[in-house]
C-alpha cells in the first residue's frame, strides 16, 4: 500500500459547509413563509371580530367528533375502491369479451356521471327499486364505486407498466397464468400505483364532505349545521377546514413512509 | 462428454410476424449433453427460434418436442387451456435465460430461486432452499442469497438468473444473448459459468454473438440467415472453415478479417 495519503483538499470542506448552510437557510425561510401566511390569515379572521369563543367551546368538540365519521367513511370507501379497481383493471385487460365489456362499462358509466348524482341515485333513487340503504352505507358505496372507476385506470396502467420480461420470465419457469399475476405482476404493479392511490385517498377524504348532503353527520355536516343558524359560519368552517387539512397531512406522512419502505429492494 | 438421446426436436418451424416470414422451415435436434450455439446477424431469426422452442412465441407452423413432451403449434387456439397446459409442460423442461435477466425485483435472490420450485413443482420449502443454495454456490453467489436484485451487478444478476433456472432442474437450458446487456468487464464471469455448465454435461442452446466463446464451448455451431439454417457443424468447421458464402461474409464482418479458406475444389 502506498503511504501517500492524499490530503483532503480544503475546498471540499468549504463546499460542504456552504451547502449545509444554504440548506439550513432554505428550510428556515420556508418555515418562516408558512408562519407568516398563517399569521396573516389568523390576523384577518381576528380583525373580522368573528370569534365567538363561547360558541366554539360549545360546538367545537361536536364538529371535531365528525372527523371520526369522515375517517371511517373514507377508509371503508378506499377499501371498496381498491377491490373494485383491482378487479376492474384485470377486467379491462382481460381477453374475455364479457368480462372486458363489464369492466369497460363500469369505468365509462361511473366516470361519465357526477359523484353527487351517483350519491343521490343510490340514496334517493334506489328505494324506488325497493333497495333502501342507510346514509352512511350509501355514501361508502358512492365514494367506493366512484373512486374505484378512476383507480381502475390507475391499476391498469400500473399492470401495464410492469416490464413484459417479468411475465415472460415467470411463464418460462412454467408458472400458470394465475400465479404469474398474483406473485409476479400484481406485487410490482402495486408498488407502481401506490403514490397515485395515496393521491386519490387524499382527494376522497375531502370529497367525503359530499355525503353530508344525504344527512351523514360527518365533519362538514356538523360544521354547517351548527355554524349556520347562529351565524358562526366563519368559526365553523375554519375548524372544518383545519381538520381536513390535518387529516391529509397525517395521511401524507404515513404514505411517504410506505413509499420509502416499498422502494427498498426495488430495481 | 458423450452425447445422449435427443432432448429437443423441433420440426418444420415456420414463424410469421404479420406478413413477415421470419422462420422458414427450421428443423433442429439437440441431444443430451450437447451445447449448440446459434449465431448470425440480428434479424436472422435466432432469438425467435429460441422463443418458439418454449412457445414464448407461438410458431405459425411446426412441432416442438422436449424430453418426450410433444406440442404442435396451434395459433388458432393458442390461448386454449389444453394448449397452454401442454406448453407449460414444455417450459418445465426448458430453462430460459434472457438478455436482461428478468429477475423478480421484489424478491431476494433466494426467493427468486425457490418461487417456481415451491409454487409450481410443489417441492417442500426446506428442500427447495437446499437446492437453491447448492446452485447459488455453484454460480458463486452464496453471499448474495438475501439481497434484492437491485444490489447485484449485471454479471451477478445473470448468474442469479442461471441459478434460478437450474433450480427447476430443466432438461435443456436456453440462453438468449445472455451477455449482450453486460458491461464488457462482466461478460467473462457469465461465460465462465456457462462453460462450466457445458463441461458438466448440461444440454444447452445458446444464441450468442461471442464467437470466441462459441469456438471454446460449443459442440455444434449453427449459422442462421434470413430465418433459415445456412450451415452447421463443429465450431472449427463452421467458424474456421465455413463453406457457405453467407457464413463467410458474416464471419468476415465479425472478425474484421478474411478467414483463411481452403480453396474450393
Amino acid at each position: 500500500m502506498s503511504q501517500v495519503v492524499a490530503e483532503r483538499p480544503a475546498i471540499l470542506g468549504e463546499i460542504d459547509r456552504a451547502r449545509r448552510s444554504a440548506s439550513r437557510r432554505h428550510k428556515a425561510i420556508f418555515a418562516a413563509t408558512w408562519v407568516v401566511i398563517l399569521l396573516l390569515i389568523g390576523a384577518a379572521i381576528y380583525a373580522t371580530d368573528n370569534r365567538d369563543t363561547d360558541w366554539m367551546a360549545t360546538f367545537g368538540p361536536f364538529i371535531l367528533g365528525g372527523a371520526g365519521i369522515t375517517v371511517l367513511v373514507s377508509a371503508l370507501s378506499i377499501v371498496l375502491a381498491v377491490v373494485l379497481a383491482l378487479f376492474g383493471a384485470l377486467g379491462r385487460l382481460s381477453s374475455n369479451p364479457v368480462i372486458n365489456g363489464i369492466a369497460t362499462f363500469y369505468v365509462s358509466l361511473v366516470r361519465g356521471t357526477p359523484l353527487l348524482v351517483q350519491l343521490y341515485f343510490i340514496y334517493f333513487s334506489l328505494p324506488a327499486l325497493g333497495i333502501i340503504l342507510p346514509a352512511i352505507e350509501s355514501g361508502v358505496l358512492a365514494l367506493g364505486f366512484n373512486y374505484g372507476a378512476y383507480m381502475t385506470e390507475i391499476f391498469r396502467a400500473g399492470i401495464q407498466a410492469v416490464p413484459p420480461g417479468q411475465r415472460e420470465a415467470a411463464e418460462a419457469l412454467g408458472m400458470p397464468e394465475r400465479l404469474v399475476q398474483r406473485r409476479i405482476v400484481l406485487p410490482q404493479a402495486t408498488r407502481i400505483v401506490i403514490p397515485a392511490i395515496g393521491n386519490d385517498f387524499i382527494a376522497m377524504i375531502k370529497d367525503s364532505a359530499l355525503i353530508s348532503l344525504v344527512g351523514v353527520q360527518e365533519l362538514f355536516w356538523r360544521a354547517g349545521t351548527t355554524g349556520r343558524p347562529a351565524r358562526n359560519t366563519l368559526e365553523a368552517f375554519v375548524i372544518a377546514a383545519l381538520v381536513y387539512w390535518a387529516l391529509t397531512i397525517i395521511f401524507s406522512f404515513f404514505q411517504e413512509r410506505l413509499e420509502r419502505r416499498m422502494a427498498r429492494g426495488d430495481r | 462428454m458423450k452425447l445422449g438421446e435427443v432432448v429437443v426436436r423441433a420440426t418444420g418451424i415456420e414463424k410469421y410476424f404479420g406478413d413477415q416470414h421470419v422462420l422458414r422451415g427450421i428443423d433442429l435436434e439437440v441431444r443430451a449433453h450437447e451445447t449448440v450455439m446459434l449465431v448470425g446477424r440480428s434479424g436472422s431469426g435466432k432469438t425467435t427460434l429460441l422463443r418458439c422452442l418454449n412457445f414464448l412465441e407461438e410458431p405459425t407452423v411446426g412441432v416442438v418436442e422436449i424430453d418426450g413432451v410433444r406440442v404442435e403449434s396451434d395459433p388458432l387456439h393458442a390461448r386454449s387451456r389444453r394448449h397452454q397446459e401442454q406448453i407449460r409442460q414444455i417450459r418445465l423442461r426448458a430453462g430460459m435465460l434472457f438478455q436482461d435477466f428478468n429477475l423478480f425485483p421484489h424478491m431476494t435472490v433466494l426467493q427468486n430461486c425457490i418461487e417456481a420450485p415451491t409454487r409450481v413443482k410443489r417441492i417442500p420449502k426446506r428442500e427447495a432452499v437446499a437446492t437453491a443454495e447448492r446452485f447459488l454456490e455453484k454460480v458463486g453467489l452464496s453471499e448474495k442469497r438475501d439481497e434484492h436484485p437491485s444490489r447485484l451487478s449485471g454479471g451477478q444478476k445473470q448468474r442469479a438468473a442461471i441459478a434460478r433456472a437450474l433450480c427447476m432442474e430443466p432438461k435443456v437450458l436456453m440462453f438468449d444473448e445472455p451477455t449482450s446487456a453486460l458491461d464488457p468487464e462482466l461478460v467473462g464471469e457469465v461465460l465462465k459459468t456457462m462453460e462450466e455448465l457445458a463441461h458438466e454435461g448440461s444440454t444447452m442452446i445458446v444464441v450468442t454473438h461471442e464467437m470466441s466463446f462459441a469456438r471454446e464451448a460449443a459442440d455444434r455451431v449453427i449459422f442462421m440467415a434470413d430465418g433459415a439454417i445456412v450451415e452447421q457443424g463443429p465450431p472449427e468447421q463452421v467458424l474456421d472453415a465455413p463453406q457457405e458464402e453467407r457464413t463467410q461474409a458474416f464471419l468476415q464482418r465479425f472478425l474484421g478479417e478474411t478467414p483463411e479458406l481452403e480453396p474450393r475444389p
